[in-house]
């Protein structure tokens, strides 16, 4: 194992951390401000990739395209929030649990109406479609150097929005006491369309980004849900900074998982014996580190200060 | 009202003579996901088939009754149930996924009906899980990657770097390239795969430029081929790390891959056992009226699903209608008495087809649109490896 593959592979895990910070984020803040289990939040990350990649066809370019997408997807998260999380609010988990299924039933077969079953392949700019290098060594394509450019800004926004605004410090107050902030004059349903809608750009931006890579397929957003899920579950749900630190860890993990598990696997069993039992082991080591929080801290690594 | 409906129908079914005036035929394959898109392909190419018919195998009705497999094998066995059960169809066919078929294989065969493959080919049913009521139209999952070994070899690849989904057919793959393929392997990567499948192959493209392989060998079907091709173009490993692949370039990655313009996908090379560019009579019937209806070239999922079809209408025909005669249907199956696609058609004692290999490159047609052409054939007539272990 050589530093530069290591060095390679940490920014592979970074980059993949960041992206699930930004699906995490919006989730995190939904659910701890909001009290809300919103599963159709992937939906959302899934419609940003959709958008984006109808808009990069119609405007001709990619990063048009994300700054064009980024409000329709708040729009459609402020939407979401009004008509069909609002009458959800009162009643338990189960039955947010049981609404945002259907909503997410409802959005993919929706996508499939409009897009067609296919999925879109997203066409990038010549200048980030090459490589870079940042040694002789080590050469990465470049737009993965711009998703972590990316998501690193859209979380310094996030941490200045929230720690440094009248905004975020009625996040903030919200999250400790609704019924308070609401005696208080404050418009609390505005306030809770805006955390949604802030929450789906977020995990639309997230879309986007991966958009180029993956594609925009449908069923996309099941797929890093249940990550995402996992990585506030390690953070703690409701606290920002717990999930900015969970997500890093979590793609560190699992890239370096499928990196050198075979490897290091090999140095004491037989070839054949790890190359099968890699590609599981690795699939599963995520949920294994998300059992180990729950069984020694259950309220995960960082929970916020007052619940 | 509902009685009388029903006792109506009872009666229409005691009325019910010997002869079947319609065989029903139920078609198992993915047409929700992302992987709808092969469903939908498969789709069409059965609709293509039944139109050419005129609907009709000799004097008997043929009517196809469509089932999901959501991708997913559990899904895919409920389907099968609900089709041989509730529907009592006459054969069971399609099946794109080999985890698929396997899960499913044993609602169809224990109630004696017929299976027919129309892509999966799972190393375990051509060989120790064979079985008389089993055909397939496609191909036995380790043949077409044993071609594209066989290919390396002749170009001179000294070392290959593999990477496949890690599923049924996915390891197949893999054991089917590592079969022929007379050079070092000098990685291996399987990813996970299924409705929440990895499309993000950064780590496992960073371990394979670092291995300093001649060559990468990829299966990805569907969805995954453009992640992966995409992938692949941004890293820059196309002079350093040439790409051999089996199933992830085809008729329905191609026109999202020319739409986006990437073209670090012409000039690949793919084996396969049919190509829009075959010159029989039965293709371009088959790919012209194809591309008249649906706009798009046929991808091999539909040229088999099509040969499926028409496999089916043949023994029909054959046996006059009278489908209780299994051993008669079995024969009619066996002879393979149909225009197919691919030219002459047989199958094997494993009632696998015995077939010819091509090696293909992705080209620009006359019109501009991205497609394959044969370059050679790679094996003429050949048996897969599991046949001698069939015991029927």
């Amino acid at each position: 194992m050589d530093t530069t593959l290591l060095v390679i592979q940490a920014l592979n895990g970074v980059q993949l951390g960041l992206l699930l910070f930004l699906v995490a984020s919006g989730l995190t803040l939904v659910f701890g401000i909001l009290d809300f289990v919103n599963l159709a939040h992937g939906s959302l990350y899934m419609l940003g990739a959709f958008i984006c990649a109808t808009l990069t066809f119609a405007l001709g370019n990619f990063l048009w395209a994300v700054l064009v997408a980024l409000p329709i997807t708040a729009g459609l998260g402020f939407l979401v929030e009004r008509f069909i999380a609002r009458p959800l609010y009162t009643r338990d988990h189960l039955d947010h649990v049981l609404g945002t299924f259907g909503l997410i039933l409802v959005l993919d077969t929706a996508a499939h109406l409009i897009w067609g079953p296919e999925g879109i392949a997203v066409p990038l700019p010549e200048w980030l479609d090459g490589q870079t290098n940042l040694t002789a060594e080590i050469v990465v394509p470049t737009y993965r150097l711009l998703i972590i450019g990316a998501g690193l800004a859209a979380a310094g926004g996030l941490f200045w929005l929230v720690n440094h605004t009248r905004l975020g410090m009625l996040i903030r107050a919200g999250a400790s006491n609704r019924t308070m902030v609401s005696a208080l004059g404050i418009n609390i349903e505005l306030l809770f369309g805006l955390v949604f809608a802030l929450g789906a750009a977020l995990a639309g931006l997230a879309g986007m980004l991966i958009a180029p890579i993956t594609e925009a397929n449908i069923g996309m957003g099941n797929n890093i849900i249940i990550t995402a899920f996992v990585v506030i579950i390690v953070g703690g749900i409701g606290s920002i900074k717990g999930a900015f630190i969970a997500a890093l860890l979590i793609g560190l993990i699992d890239t370096m998982g499928r990196a050198f598990l075979d490897d290091i696997f090999k140095i004491f069993m037989s070839n054949e014996a790890a190359e099968t039992s890699a590609p599981a082991i690795s699939a599963m080591l995520i949920y294994i580190i998300m059992a180990t929080v729950l069984a020694v801290k259950p309220q995960g690594l960082f929970p916020p200060k007052v619940r | 009202m509902k009685r009388l409906t029903a006792l109506a129908l009872s009666a229409s079914l005691l009325a019910m003579p010997a002869l079947a005036d319609t065989a029903k035929i139920g078609f198992v394959t993915t047409l929700t996901t992302g992987a709808a898109v092969f469903g939908k392909d498969m789709e069409n190419a059965v609709n293509l088939a039944l139109e050419h018919l005129g609907g009709k195998a000799g004097d008997t009705e043929l009517e196809v009754i469509f089932g999901d497999d959501q991708f997913a094998p559990e899904a895919g066995k409920q389907v099968t149930d609900k089709l041989v059960k509730q529907d009592d169809v006459d054969f069971v066919a399609g099946y794109i996924w080999s985890h698929v078929l396997l899960a499913s294989r044993k609602s169809v065969l224990d109630a004696g009906k017929i299976l027919i493959s129309a892509n999966a080919g799972p190393s375990q049913m051509a060989g120790k899980l064979c079985d008389p009521n089993f055909f397939s139209t496609s191909w036995q999952n380790d043949q077409t990657p044993m071609a594209m070994g066989e290919v390396l070899n002749r170009q001179g690849v000294k070392s290959l770097y593999i990477m496949a989904p890690n599923y049924a057919a996915g390891k197949d793959m893999v054991a089917g390239v590592e079969r022929t393929f007379a050079g070092e392997i000098k990685g291996k990567d399987l990813t996970k795969w299924g409705a929440d499948a990895q499309l993000d192959f950064s780590a496992e493209l960073a371990k394979a430029k670092a291995s300093g392989a001649d060559g990468i060998f990829v299966f990805y079907p569907g969805a995954a081929a453009g992640a992966f091709i995409k992938q692949y173009d941004q890293a820059g490993l196309k002079d350093e790390l040439p790409l051999y692949s089996v199933f992830t370039v085809d008729g329905i990655s191609l026109p999202k891959l020319q739409a986006a313009d990437f073209q670090g996908v012409l000039g690949s090379k793919i084996t396969q056992e049919w190509d829009p560019s075959l010159d029989n009579p039965a293709n371009q019937k088959f790919v012209s009226d194809f591309k008249a209806k649906y706009g798009t070239y046929p991808s091999f999922y539909a040229a088999q699903s099509y040969d499926a079809i028409m496999l089916i209408a043949s023994a029909v025909e054959k046996v006059g209608g009278n489908l209780d005669d299994k051993d008669a249907l079995r024969a009619a199956l066996k002879e393979a008495d149909f225009a197919s696609v691919r030219g002459e058609f047989k199958f094997g004692s494993n009632n696998m087809p015995v077939q010819d290999f091509y090696l293909r490159e992705v080209v620009a047609d006359a019109d501009g649109n991205w497609t394959t052409k044969v370059v050679e054939t790679v094996y003429e007539d050949h048996i897969d490896s599991f046949a001698a272990e069939c015991q029927m």
